[in-house]
């Protein structure tokens, strides 16, 4: 099998864009992903995230640039990068009146497996991803969270290199997306490289090492969680109830300049938030519901995407 | 154009899969409606008809009626069931995160619609052998015109599919395409002597002449130069129907 170039990168992409007419949805983007590391895209809504990921596995051409998987332009071979990868669509795509088993089968043919090599995939499967309890079961019947499951297991079904997960959790409860956060994780140890795209940052923070923040079609930040966070704020947060009016005199911007507001909710960054704490229990009252936290990704995501938060009042 | 046998195949399982599970609710009123229409149009009328170019009402019908049945398993297929597959269940999106291609997912998706008609226009054939009406050996050189029905109108289906903006479109397909082939195709009546040459002309151009035509100078041993110019009909105008939907369908699904 071919290896990766020496720079040990499973994805390169070089410079690309795409506008779809007058639109230009991603607009010069360079991305190196790392074999065997967990990648997240965050970004809000159309911010290109989905389009990135065609663009990867060469379902979508890009308008300029180029992007090389497993040491393989995609403009020149999309079919043999795609038999070495696996993709989870935003929405699961299954054939409703059939078994989980039925779903697995029919994928497994699409990645040219066939007889004892096909029955033996799909065992595992089942297994792997805990769907033995709703066998036979036609897939329409199945909770949300199961469906989940098997469409995941349906990209695995090639065994793939890099694992490509399009939103895998939104719209689940916590206890589905923790389980499936384990067999992602559980998959990444085996050694399989993994980029997915993301709007819950709890998800990126577990799983990825490294994290682009996208807006607007390019990328505004990248980096490791913790590092993002000390870059672009600090450590902690102090969260209160705080009229813009008297924000200034309570706490006035020398104490820190890094803050955002959210209708009454200010938020404030600092490596040490106990001195903000104290002035705001001195000077509001209990009603304001200080509370201090550690920084998340949201607050960095929040503070490159989201403007929108402080006109949100 | 890059297609693989192989992945063609797998696109064709997996609908063959889901048919299996449901046939029943599927092949039943496709297969009633030619046999309705045998009944009470080659039976029924077909009782005040003494013949028809030398034969009884039924046996005139019977060949045609063949054709219907295999276009109708075709239409059906690339029609509605392209249509939901390609917008509603995302079906192809998700053969494309595999190795296969938008050129692999026509030729599949044409080869299960060649499958249906086989299976309409083959069960109505068993039917009219019942019944009768097919010759023998004769009548079995028609059995490749079902195929080759199957093969023009899924080429032809495939085409308005892929360009038709809205679902809704389909019933002009249905009754004003192919109802007016159904009928005027030399299916009801020998239409060289009902019809004028400038409508001779154009039913000439309508592709259910041709199958028909063929269908029937097989069961009556009478094929000629004329079955030619047929078969480079249907196998031209589908060759170049398909690649036009080929390049369609790569627009669609890789946009």
């Amino acid at each position: 099998m071919a290896q990766a170039p020496a720079s040990g990168s499973v994805i390169e992409v070089r410079n690309v864009t795409k506008r779809f007419g007058e639109k230009t949805v991603i607009n010069g983007v360079d991305l190196d992903l790392p074999r065997g590391g967990c990648f997240g895209l965050l970004g809000p809504n159309g911010a290109g995230k989905t389009t990135m990921l065609r663009m990867i596995y060469g379902v979508t051409e890009p308008s300029a640039g180029s992007i090389s998987v497993f040491g393989i332009n995609i403009a020149d071979d999309a079919r043999s990068v795609r038999q070495r990868l696996g993709v989870t669509l935003q929405e699961n795509a299954l054939v409703e009146p059939l078994s989980p088993e039925d779903n697995l089968r029919i994928f497994g043919r699409y990645h040219r497996l066939s007889g004892a090599a096909l029955e033996s995939r799909v065992d595992e499967m089942m297994d792997f991803l805990g769907l033995r309890s709703h066998a036979g079961m036609p897939v329409k019947a199945l909770s949300g969270g199961y469906q989940r499951r098997l469409a995941i297991a349906m990209s695995l079904m090639n065994k793939p290199e890099l694992l490509i997960l399009d939103e895998p959790t939104t719209g689940l409860d916590p206890a589905i997306r923790q389980a499936l956060w384990e067999k992602i994780r559980e998959l990444q140890r085996g050694g399989t490289t993994i980029l997915l795209t993301t709007h819950y940052m709890d998800e990126a923070e577990r799983l990825c090492e490294q994290v682009a923040v996208f807006a607007e079609g390019k990328i505004e930040t990248i980096g490791a969680p913790r590092e993002l966070i000390e870059k672009h704020l600090a450590r902690e947060t102090l969260e209160v109830d705080c009229e813009a009016s008297c924000e200034d005199e309570i706490f006035p911007q020398q104490l820190t300049p890094l803050r955002m507001r959210s209708g009454r909710r200010l938020m404030l960054y600092t490596e040490d938030a106990s001195g903000l704490l104290a002035r705001a229990h001195a000077a509001l009252d209990d009603k304001a519901r200080p509370t201090v936290r550690p920084t998340n990704l949201e607050d960095v995501f929040l503070s490159i995407t989201g403007t929108n938060i402080e006109e949100g009042a | 154009m890059r297609v693989s046998a192989t992945y063609a195949v797998a696109v064709w399982q997996r609908n063959l899969a889901m048919y299996a599970r449901t046939w029943k609710l599927n092949l039943l009123p496709n297969f009633f409606e030619p046999v309705f229409y045998l009944a009470a149009i080659g039976i029924g009328v077909g009782a005040y008809i003494s013949e028809m170019r030398g034969m009884s009402y039924a046996e005139f019908l019977a060949p045609g009626l063949v054709c219907v049945a295999a276009m109708n398993g075709a239409s059906y297929e690339v029609t509605y069931n392209i249509y939901v597959r390609l917008v509603f269940d995302k079906v192809y999106d998700a053969m494309m995160t595999s190795p296969i291609t938008a050129e692999d997912i026509l030729a599949g998706e044409l080869l299960w619609a060649m499958t249906r008609s086989c299976l309409y226009g083959g069960i109505f054939f068993v039917v009219i052998t019942g019944f009768g009406l097919a010759p023998m050996p004769g009548s079995l050189l028609a059995l490749a015109v079902i195929p080759l029905t199957g093969l023009l109108f899924a080429a032809i289906g495939v085409s308005f599919t892929l360009r038709v903006p809205s679902m809704d479109l389909f019933s002009f397909y249905f009754t004003l395409f192919l109802t007016p082939l159904f009928l005027f195709s030399d299916v009801f009546f020998p239409i060289e002597e009902r019809l004028t040459g400038f409508w001779l002309a154009i039913a000439e151009v309508l592709p259910l002449l041709h199958p028909v035509r063929l269908a029937r100078d097989a069961f009556q041993g009478t094929l000629g130069w004329v079955a030619l110019w047929d078969l480079a009909y249907i196998l031209g105008v589908s060759a170049v129907l398909l690649r036009w939907s080929a390049g369609a369908v790569r627009e669609r699904l890789t946009s």
